[in-house]
């Protein structure tokens, strides 16, 4: 039927010639056109100096750039340096069981890759890097996006999904040798720590003093537990109903906070110091980390995922709508090392500061092992795993929308901590504005009372001043008189999915470090003994939560120190990747192709390295933690610190110390892999003996077959 | 129209999980007919399906 159907609509020949050069005509038009609006809109973007410019230029710039790399470089990539074979079976098909490995729809898969990538992570970054101006930010989102994050997360799904979903852990091992892998293993977990501590602090400063807040984030806990019964045994496997169940009562516990905040008695019982909130924060993610999963992790994963897709929707209608003017200037004098928020010139900075959003070294934990279960064919694994990451990027660019839209003067009186302002609100008015960001104490206040809040002086961490942001823009878009609920909606929306990844990451570390004790004692490694699940649950706790407290207690904000030591972690990790990636490409036979990995490596090499080497070396006591140290320490010595900032001197002092080595010690194992790659790969080119291609034998797929066939 | 919210409808049910168990019991007509055990009951098969869910990286920054 669909022969003859074929042969009757099939056009005479000369006709069908045209038609096709009118099609390939039209097609070239279009995409010549999108090149070229993309191009005025970035050189707007790029040029534009003194007037406002509108923030609908960003959103166009990102959307043909991405659509141009997607459609060239992506398919260039996918077909010609990886040699995507759709006939070939993926490990969702030959290894199908039903459950973790079956082979699904494309856009189910795109849904739930992207979810798995998606955190907090790209909308902390651009507001922090905001400092330098929105350019420098917008332009590395943009092109560190398509030419290194799309590329490693596409890069790494293919490489998995060639080996039987295989981690990236495992493919550093079986490709490279024992060492790569180790170094892998031990990058993984030093990532999730320092991840988990500086999602704690975003989370404690946002929760600080701020009752309305306070009571909407923990609400979040019990209806996530609420959530957990109801589809575990009142109504098993309800996920949609209970689901939409729990986004009701999270709503309404946004709209409770208000309640909880104008009630004189109760309001106290939600308003407390940093401190306390660190310890409830740690308290929770051990509670997370040892109870089963269904009862706290999963519903509240659910939540997230709703509250992350929906918001996001919702803001880039919001934006599209009201095309809102991007107040901050392209680009600052910050860019010479003395921002406020963190300290460090533009190079290598913003690169660091910007790690999620652009290139993110976890992704190739998601692309490798959890997504490629669900791949039912891999000439989908250029849309999934290169566009997972576009999306990503576009959120990373929304968020950098919400951060310039302010006014400058308000953006960086929210996020510059009270160690470089001062601690009065009239002080630091003053001081930012004499930086020629003109705001007042007044204006402040005015702003704090329509947000709900008690203060927006020197909320770090960004989470706040996303949040501001948004609550603008929703409610110019659509209704101004709930400012309060707007803003108190966004920090529950970052809340909630922060908690989630500060859980389930918690839990993977926890599992990852049963794995390594169990090298030593077998019986560790047993996931369900309560002994070890207790042990080393406690002790990842107290990894993390000591970098939480230390953040907490710094007087300049702890995101200052946490949040480049994080993205210095995740490039890290994606250098990891990137090495693997390269290291099998060579041993493919495609040694001429190898840039493609090999040249967005170089970069996070020389970034790293090069931020490292500034925050260990610096005499800028902003940036060296040693020079920072040195300086506490004279200071400390020569009596000049107030009683309580000697009191807790010493222990800064160890910390700064601490970072310092733990910063040498992610530097050299990138290193390693990294001469570890290159001798492998030197190997490869001059003949000698290397690890075998782990990759599995081609098996025709029978999906293809059923698909021709129908 | 319908069809396609329809369509729609099917994806964020997929997404979600909501109808997890009825494409278990499809896998399980088209792969276990023949091995004799009655397939999982819906209660039985969600909890093992959560469980599986939760091993590995599911979550990142």
């Amino acid at each position: 039927m669909a022969v003859s159907t074929a042969v009757l609509m099939k056009p005479p020949e000369s006709h069908h010639c045209t038609n096709l050069l009118m099609n390939r005509l039209q097609k070239n038009i279009t995409w010549i056109l999108i090149a070229i609006v993309g191009a005025s809109a970035v050189g707007g973007i790029a040029l534009s100096r003194g007037e406002h410019i509108n923030a609908l230029w960003f959103i166009t710039a990102a959307l043909c750039v991405y659509a141009i790399a997607f459609r060239f470089y992506a398919a260039w990539i996918a077909a010609t340096v990886l040699g995507v074979d759709d006939t070939r079976a993926t490990p969702a098909e030959r290894l199908n069981n039903g459950h973790d490995f079956a082979p699904t729809n494309r856009w189910i898969v795109f849904g739930h890759h992207f979810a798995a990538i998606a955190g907090p992570g790209p909308l902390v970054g651009p507001t922090l890097a905001a400092q330098f101006g929105y350019l420098p930010g917008t332009l590395w989102i943009l092109f560190g996006a398509v030419l290194g994050g799309c590329v490693q997360d596409m890069v790494t799904l293919f490489l998995s999904t060639r080996r039987d979903a295989k981690s990236l852990g495992q493919m550093a091992r079986d490709e490279l040798g024992a060492l790569g892998g180790t170094a892998a293993l031990i990058a993984t977990f030093a990532i999730m720590i320092i991840l988990i501590a500086v999602l704690g602090l975003v989370v404690v400063n946002a929760m600080k003093h701020s009752p309305w807040g306070t009571f909407t984030v923990s609400a979040t806990i019990p209806i996530a537990v609420f959530i957990g019964f109801y589809m575990r045994h009142f109504r098993p496997g309800q996920v949609l109903e209970a689901s939409a169940i729990g986004v009701a009562l999270l709503l309404l516990a946004v709209v409770g906070g208000g309640w909880v905040d104008h009630h004189e008695g109760l309001r106290t019982w939600f308003d407390h110091e940093g401190l306390t909130l660190a310890w409830w924060v740690m308290a929770y993610g051990f509670a997370a980390a040892i109870l089963p999963v269904w009862m706290l992790l999963a519903p509240r994963d659910y939540l997230s995922t709703y509250m992350k897709l929906g918001t996001i929707t919702l803001l880039a209608v919001a934006i599209i709508l009201l095309q809102p003017h991007v107040k901050m200037p392209a680009v600052t004098q910050f860019i010479d090392g003395t921002g406020p928020i963190f300290g460090g010139k533009l190079f290598p900075f913003v690169f660091i500061t910007i790690a999620c959003g652009a290139i993110s070294g976890f992704h190739a934990l998601v692309a490798s092992g959890t997504t490629p279960k669900l791949l039912a064919n891999e000439r989908d694994i250029r849309m999934i795993g290169y566009g997972g990451m576009l999306l990503e990027s576009f959120v990373a660019v929304m968020a950098m929308i919400a951060a310039t839209v302010l006014d400058p003067g308000v953006f960086f009186a929210i996020n510059s901590s009270a160690g470089v302002v001062g601690k009065e609100a009239v002080e630091a008015a003053a001081k930012i504005s004499s930086w020629g960001f003109p705001v007042t104490a007044m204006q402040m206040q005015d702003l704090a009372r329509e947000m709900g809040e008690a203060t927006l002086f020197a909320r770090t961490g960004g989470a706040p001043s996303l949040a501001v942001g948004m609550a603008s823009i929703f409610g110019s878009a659509f209704g101004q008189g709930m400012l309060a609920m707007w803003y108190h909606f966004a920090i529950m929306f970052e809340a909630i999915f922060i908690l989630t990844t500060l859980d389930a990451g918690t839990r993977v570390g926890r599992f990852m470090l049963q794995d390594m004790l169990g090298n030593i004692w077998p019986k560790m490694a047993e996931t369900s003994w309560t002994p070890s699940v207790i042990f080393s649950s406690a002790l990842v706790v107290s990894g993390w939560g000591y970098f939480l407290y230390i953040g907490v207690i710094d007087p300049n904000g702890g995101v200052n120190i946490l949040w480049p030591l994080f993205g210095i972690a995740n490039q890290m990790l994606a250098a990891i990747a990137l090495s693997v990636a390269t290291g099998i490409l060579v041993k493919s036979g495609k040694f001429k192709y190898a840039w493609v990995t090999g040249a967005p490596l170089l970069w996070l090499i020389i970034i790293t390295s090069t931020a490292a080497w500034q925050k260990i070396t610096s005499a800028d006591t902003r940036i060296g933690f040693f020079a920072a140290a040195d300086d506490l320490s004279g200071k400390l010595a020569a009596g000049l610190l107030p009683a309580e900032k000697a009191a807790i001197a010493p222990q800064l002092i160890f910390n700064l110390h601490l970072d310092a080595y733990i910063t040498i010690a992610f530097v050299g194992l990138v290193w390693l892999i990294v001469f570890d790659m290159l001798r492998v790969c030197r190997r490869y080119l001059t003949g000698k003996s290397t690890p075998p291609l782990a990759e599995s034998p081609h098996s025709p797929s029978r999906l293809v077959e059923d698909w021709v066939r129908d | 129209m319908l069809a396609k919210f329809k369509v729609f409808w099917q994806g964020v049910r997929q997404l979600s999980g909501d109808d997890a168990y009825e494409r278990y019991l499809q896998h399980y007509a088209e792969h276990h007919q023949a091995d004799g055990d009655a397939p999982l009951s819906k209660a039985e098969f969600f909890k093992k399906w959560q469980d599986d869910l939760w091993q590995g990286v599911r979550r990142c920054c």
